[in-house]
C-alpha cells in the first residue's frame, strides 16, 4: 500500500487531478476566464440595450437580427451562461451539505441555465434568420 | 497523509484560535462588498430570465413585444430594470476587483478598503449616469 500512486503524488499533482470536485481548479480558472471575457461583453451589451430603448418592435427586430449585434449578444449570453452556471454551483456547494438536496440543486442549476440560454439563443437566431 | 507528517509537530498541542461566529466579526467594507457580490451574482442569475423574455418577445412578434413593453415600462418593471442595471454594474466592478486581487495587487488593508468603496460608489454613479443618459436619449421618462 505504501507504494500506491497517491502516496507518491505531490500536493500540486493531487490538486490538478483530483480534489473534492474531481476537477481541481478548473472551475475556478474558467470562472476567471469568463469574468475577463465578461468585461467587454457586458459593456457592449449595455450599449446595445441602451440604443434600443424606446424603439418600436420593427426597429428592435431589425437591429437585434443584424449580424454584428446578434454575434455580440450571442457571445454575451453564452459566456455569461457558463459563468453563472459555475457561480451558482459554487453557491450551492457552499451552503448545502445534504447529498440529495445538493445534487438536486446542482441538477436544477444545469437545467435552469440550459433552458434560459437555449431560449435566448434560439430567439436571437430566429431574429437573424427567421421568417 | 504521509507528507503532512513531515511538518514539525510542535504546534499540534497548542490551543489554536477558534474562528468566531459570523455575528462577532466587525462588518468591514470588504466583507459587505463580498456579500453584495454574491447577492448581485444570484440576482443577475435570475435576471437573465428578463433578458430571455425580451428576446423571445421580440422574436415572437408585435403583440408579445407589446406585452413585454407594458411590463418593463410599468413602475415595477422599471424598478426591476434599475435593480438589474445596478446589480450588473456593481457585480462587474466587483469582478474586476477580484481579478485585480488575483494578481496579488491591492491587498493591503487601506488598498482593499478603498477598492471595496470604489466598487460601491462607482456602481451607484455609473448606474445613475447611464439612466440619466438613456432618459435624455429617449426624451424624458415616458
Ligand atoms: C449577467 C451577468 C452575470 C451573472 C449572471 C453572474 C453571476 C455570478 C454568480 C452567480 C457568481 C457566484 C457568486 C459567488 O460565488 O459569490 C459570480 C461570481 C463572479 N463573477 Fe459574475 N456574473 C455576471 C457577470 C459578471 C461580470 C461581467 C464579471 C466581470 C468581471 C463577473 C465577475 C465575477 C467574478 C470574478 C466572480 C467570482 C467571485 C468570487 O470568487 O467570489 N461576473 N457571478
Amino acid at each position: 500500500m505504501t507504494e500506491s500512486p497517491a502516496r507518491r503524488m505531490t500536493p500540486l499533482r493531487r490538486v490538478r487531478g483530483l480534489g473534492s470536485a474531481h476537477s481541481g481548479t478548473r472551475d475556478f480558472w474558467h470562472q476567471r476566464v469568463t469574468s475577463v471575457a465578461g468585461i467587454p461583453l457586458t459593456i457592449a451589451f449595455i450599449v446595445i440595450v441602451a440604443s434600443l430603448l424606446g424603439r418600436n418592435h420593427a426597429a428592435v427586430v431589425q437591429i437585434l437580427g443584424s449580424p454584428l449585434v446578434a454575434i455580440i449578444m450571442l457571445l454575451f449570453i453564452i459566456n455569461m451562461a457558463y459563468h453563472m452556471w459555475i457561480g451558482m454551483q459554487e453557491i450551492v456547494l457552499d451552503y448545502f451539505h445534504d447529498e440529495y438536496i445538493k445534487l438536486s440543486l446542482l441538477v436544477a442549476n444545469t437545467f435552469f441555465v440550459f433552458a434560459v440560454t437555449f431560449a435566448s439563443v434560439f430567439a436571437i437566431l430566429k431574429l437573424s434568420f427567421g421568417v | 497523509m504521509a507528507e503532512l507528517q513531515a511538518r514539525p509537530m510542535t504546534g499540534a498541542e497548542r490551543q489554536r484560535p477558534l474562528s468566531p461566529h459570523l455575528q462577532i466579526y466587525r462588518l468591514t467594507m470588504t466583507m459587505a462588498m463580498s456579500i453584495i457580490h454574491r447577492i448581485t451574482g444570484g440576482a443577475l442569475y435570475y435576471g437573465m430570465l428578463l433578458l430571455a423574455w425580451w428576446l423571445i418577445a421580440a422574436a415572437a412578434g408585435p403583440n408579445a413585444y407589446a406585452t413585454f413593453e407594458a411590463f418593463i415600462g410599468s413602475v415595477i418593471g422599471r424598478l426591476i430594470l434599475f435593480g438589474f442595471t445596478w446589480a450588473l454594474i456593481h457585480h462587474a466592478l466587483g469582478g474586476i476587483r477580484h481579478l485585480i486581487w488575483d494578481t496579488i495587487h491591492g491587498l493591503e488593508p487601506a488598498e482593499r478598503e478603498l477598492l471595496a468603496l470604489a466598487t460601491l460608489v462607482g456602481s451607484i454613479v455609473l448606474t445613475l449616469l447611464l439612466w440619466g443618459v438613456c432618459y435624455l436619449m429617449i426624451g424624458g421618462p415616458r
